[in-house]
């Protein structure tokens, strides 16, 4: 982890730098360059304690005495993305039933009157890649809760009736899926760039999540918790080599297991062209345009770190300034080059404008995307860019928890625990010339699409004057859906 | 309860709970510092030296309640001003631009008088003057550093940097790395006494597109200020704080600067600062920047106070969305002596799956898969709504959450509470505010709140002492005084296929 020393000496540098630089033909005073930027006080934050298990489960303690409470969390690798295609919803019907169903000894029911008198919460939840189970309470009750951790990841129950009570919210979510404009274009976007039927595009159906079964969680819980697939972070107010100790004795005993191993697939983005929902009940279009981006493991990551800072970055940045601030065109806008983890992220510009501006604000975004190639970064801009990086550096790590939770997301995707550190050494180094070789290197306009959910009968001109070819309407019907209404058995949105 | 021993457990937890709770709050208070300045303004400093880093939250108590007859929006497109600099930041000659923005005002002024003439509206003229205004708009940008307020925060590293209208007040806040401070104090200190509304028919826009995003596009949005539009007849709190279409459309800078010149008054104002901040050096640093905002005098209090209800309202939307359920029942503002009750009934009926809406509705019923009750809506300053809201279970209709919840309110009614649920919510109202001091952003915020809405910042701990003292007669008592259908507004959005051309909206019935 960085200390602060040697960054508040860059920080004071830049400051000094910045005084002849900005605006130098404005007449106005500039009062705030003549405010002192003392040193930082000195910080070195606080590293976890890490212990490796026999068994494989890598242990994070760390100590935080100001409240008197203890966190903890238990994350297994292993998500919606490694599961059965034909059961998408089972990791999440998992989280959900894990929790609700208890353990031999106290059902969910009973569990949740115990935690609730003392304040305190067990949680368990299903993600992308992971799936997890979480605790919180006070100091005096850590015996006690933690207990009951131990016995819902030792002795879960599954009941079906709780199961039932999960596929039902399921259900709801799936039948509300499109209600919200903006959900359908996150979602559609996400389909489009990863496709539809892959493992980061693919959503739970009212079919796949009726096929789940007990048996499914049970053996997903089997697979998942052995000890080379777990890691444990704990923070708060205890002891830790007493804390240690209680979770060896918990843990030691598990079996080591198998990992579940990372996914890989290869993407190859989204087929180019124009893309659209009718949704008749809007006056305001959402408009993402998308391709493939990459991973945090590329060497230009940092590269591409600054450019999404001067492109999309803040208040300040090209696409805020122009769409929103110069144009009026859109309230939320925004986006980026994004960098996953373990596999590529999207690259998204994403804007809200009002129907009748639907082309001119997609157009105006293409603009800026095209510019990233063609008009040149400048000095300025890449002080700026650095400066909102680097001076709001410490925010990665002010307090011990996200101290924590970095490390064992570190710990989680297999990256060097300096990770953060070299982060900011390499963002420091980039220079006008590494942003302009990454923007021609990585931004590719041709390979984009643009979706665009809105109210089409609205849009003053037809979709196809974005000169990308002939619109493609992207079917949002709800598979299985069955009539609605109780004296009126029309159609439900979507089956038009 | 399955648990014999659970409520003599409990009695043994409250007082373990009391003990440390105490404790805590001794020591907090010593790293709080609070100080009035000549001018009104009050300044809250607390320290917490973790990290080199502070948060700050500004809270200016004047919201979109205070929006004037005819301007509604105006709070928020004042917020959205507050981003666009002063007569230093975001300007190349403060001079000359102001003399360019009165002239946009005095082109706008004319513009509008002509577009909203009744008889008479010359289209030639309407258009020529359509033309002076966009012309003195484009000579008045000729001076204008686009978003450098927000640009200076972001290079000296300001995260969170944000601002919200509620309608009962108007807040600011980021935070940044500590060795910023008196540079923050120059900003926020500037952007309160000397706002200059640039780019003002822009961000007006930029306004409408929130509008759209919040309110026109989302069925939720749509609801609820078809919902508040019923339930209130004369209290501001009918309106909905982004404003209506057709007045943000005509609000001007000129009515921008008034409300700010009215309102934004330093005896209005609170700001507290936690984080790595010692107030023995920061206090006269905030002093000279902060002390220098003007004073004002103090805005007319608001008179109107909303009738007593007398019968029962409701709106129903059929539209092609998914059905939705919400009702509200009239209740006094926060002064009210029984508003722990309200909250005590809020965590009872919503707060978890121990609740009695999850376990009635969602668990037992399974007929909702959302259900919550809960005090204060839209607002607290002034008398707001105790409110319930449900979300239908595919094939299950809002006329059937109405009465699910009409039968939990008649058991409130009719049957006393639990001991284990009345213990329950004390216990869970202390550790909340414990949990509530790790975090600088959040604790800036509640410090403001409490400082501002009761005049001394420890009411947030001695809420404590009235969340004790609630009792099962008192929510006995409570729940039969507002929770009468006479009292009642209720809107529930019904699914109507997207075929029909004549769609409803919506409407009181």
């Amino acid at each position: 982890m960085p200390t602060l020393r040697k960054n508040s000496a860059i920080a004071f540098f830049l400051v000094l730098l910045c005084i002849p630089s900005a605006f130098a033909q404005t007449e106005q005073a500039q009062p705030w360059k003549q405010i002192p930027i003392p040193p930082l006080h000195p910080f070195h934050p606080q590293q976890p304690k890490r212990i490796k298990l026999p068994n494989g489960i890598v242990i994070l303690l760390q100590e935080d005495h100001e409240l008197p409470f203890i966190n903890g969390f238990i994350e297994m690798r292993g998500g919606s993305r490694d599961q059965d295609a034909s059961k998408a919803g089972m990791v999440g019907l998992y989280g959900d039933t894990w929790r609700t169903s208890g353990t031999a000894t106290h059902n969910g029911d009973q569990l949740d009157d115990l935690l609730e008198a003392r304040a305190a919460k067990v949680e368990t939840g299903g993600d992308t890649d992971s799936t997890s189970l979480s605790w919180s309470c006070l100091t005096k009750d850590e015996d006690f809760v933690f207990s009951i951790v131990i016995d819902l990841l030792e002795h879960p129950a599954f009941r079906e009736d709780k199961l039932q009570l999960a596929k039902q919210q399921a259900a709801a979510a799936i039948v509300r899926r499109n209600d919200d404009a903006e959900g359908i274009a996150a979602r559609e976007a996400t389909r489009l760039v990863y496709g539809p039927n892959s493992p980061y595009g693919r959503q739970p159906e009212l079919a796949t999540i009726k096929a789940v079964t007990v048996d499914d969680l049970k053996r997903w819980h089997d697979r998942t918790v052995v000890g080379s697939n777990i890691i444990i972070g704990v923070s708060g107010d205890f002891n830790s080599d007493a804390m240690e100790k209680t979770l060896r004795d918990a843990f030691s005993s598990l079996p080591k297991g198998e990992p579940v191993p990372p996914l890989k697939e290869d993407f190859s983005g989204p087929k180019p062209g124009v893309y659209y929902v009718d949704k008749s009940d809007v006056n305001q279009s959402n408009i993402y345009i998308v391709g493939l981006g990459t991973e945090r493991s590329n060497p230009d990551f940092f590269a591409l770190s600054v450019m999404n800072e001067i492109f999309s970055g803040g208040f300040g940045s090209r696409l805020f300034q122009t769409v929103r601030t110069k144009l009026g065109l859109a309230y939320a806008v925004g986006g980026g080059y994004g960098a996953g983890y373990d596999h590529p992220g999207m690259f998204r510009v994403v804007a809200g404008t009002k129907s009748p501006s639907t082309i001119q604000a997609t157009q105006a975004m293409f603009v800026e995307i095209r510019d990233l190639k063609s008009k040149p970064f400048t000095e300025d801009e890449l002080r700026r860019a650095k400066d909102e990086v680097l001076n709001s550096f410490i925010f990665n790590y002010d307090t011990k928890d996200k101290v924590l939770a970095e490390a064992a997301k570190l710990e989680f995707y297999g990256y060097p625990a300096d990770f953060l550190e070299k982060y900011r050494d390499s963002v420091e180094k980039v220079t006008v010339a590494d942003v302009e070789r990454v923007a021609q290197k990585y931004i590719e306009p041709s390979k984009l699409a643009v979706l665009i959910v809105g109210n089409e009968k609205e849009f003053g001109a037809p979709l196809t004057s974005l000169n990308m070819g002939t619109p493609h309407a992207v079917d949002i019907t709800i598979p299985g859906l069955p009539p609605q209404g109780q004296d009126q058995p029309g159609n439900p949105e979507g089956e038009q | 309860m399955k648990f014999p021993s659970a409520v003599r457990l409990l009695v043994v937890l409250w007082c373990a709970s009391l003990a440390v709770f105490a404790q805590n709050l001794t020591s907090f208070e010593k790293r709080v510092t609070t100080k009035v300045l000549p001018n009104g303004l009050t300044i809250i400093i607390c320290q917490r030296h973790d990290a080199p880093v502070f948060s700050y939250f500004t809270i200016v108590d004047a919201g979109s309640a205070n929006d004037p007859g005819g301007e509604s929006g105006l709070a928020h497109m004042f917020e959205h001003l507050a981003f666009k600099g002063t007569k230093d930041i975001g300007t190349t000659n403060y001079a000359a631009e102001k003399v360019a923005l009165d002239k946009v005002e005095q082109a706008y002024a004319a513009y509008d008088a002509e577009s909203l003439k009744r008889v008479g509206r010359d289209p030639a003229k309407l258009k020529q003057l359509h033309a002076a205004f966009q012309q003195a708009v484009s000579e008045a940008q000729k001076y204008v550093i686009p978003n450098q307020f927000t640009e200076i925060a972001e290079e000296n590293g300001a995260v969170g940097l944000n601002a919200e209208t509620s309608l009962d007040a108007t807040q600011y806040y980021w935070s940044m790395p500590s060795n910023r401070l008196q540079l923050w104090a120059y900003m926020e200190s500037d952007r309160i006494a000397n706002p200059v509304p640039r780019e003002f028919y822009k961000e007006r826009d930029v306004v409408m597109e929130e509008r759209r995003m919040r309110v026109d596009s989302s069925p939720i949005g749509r609801m609820v200020e078809q919902f508040l539009a019923a339930a209130y007849m004369a209290h501001p709190y009918r309106r909905p704080g982004v404003g209506w279409s057709s007045e943000l459309e005509h609000i001007t800078a000129t009515e921008a600067e008034a409300f700010h010149k009215k309102y934004y008054v330093p005896s209005d104002i609170v700001i507290a600062v936690v984080g790595d901040v010692d107030p023995a050096e920061a206090m006269p640093v905030l002093e000279k920047y902060f002390g220098a905002i003007p004073a004002g005098p103090q805005p007319e209090p608001m008179t109107t106070i909303e009738p007593p209800q007398t019968a029962e309202k409701s709106v129903i939307i059929k539209e092609p969305t998914q059905p939705f359920y919400i009702e509200g029942y009239h209740k006094p503002d926060y002064r009210d002596p029984d508003d722990a009750v309200y909250d005590a009934i809020g965590d009872i009926l919503s707060n978890g799956r121990t609740s009695r809406l999850y376990r009635s509705l969602v668990r037992d019923q399974q007929i909702a898969v959302e259900a919550e009750g809960f005090s204060g809506f839209p607002g607290v300053k002034y008398p707001g709504l105790f409110a319930f809201f449900a979300v239908p279970a595919p094939g299950h209709t809002p006329q059937e959450m109405q009465a699910a919840i009409h039968k939990e309110i008649d058991k409130l009614k009719t049957t006393d509470v639990t001991d284990d649920e009345l213990a329950m919510f004390k216990t869970r109202a202390r550790a909340d505010i414990l949990r509530g001091l790790a975090d600088n952003q959040g604790l800036a915020e509640q410090l403001a709140i409490y400082q501002l809405r009761y005049g001394d910042w420890r009411e947030l701990f001695n809420q404590l002492r009235k969340i004790d003292a609630v009792t099962k007669a008192d929510i006995h008592r409570v729940a039969n005084k507002i929770f009468v259908p006479t009292n009642r507004t209720y809107a529930m959005v019904e699914f109507q296929p997207p075929q029909q051309t004549q769609q409803t909206k919506g409407g009181a019935r």
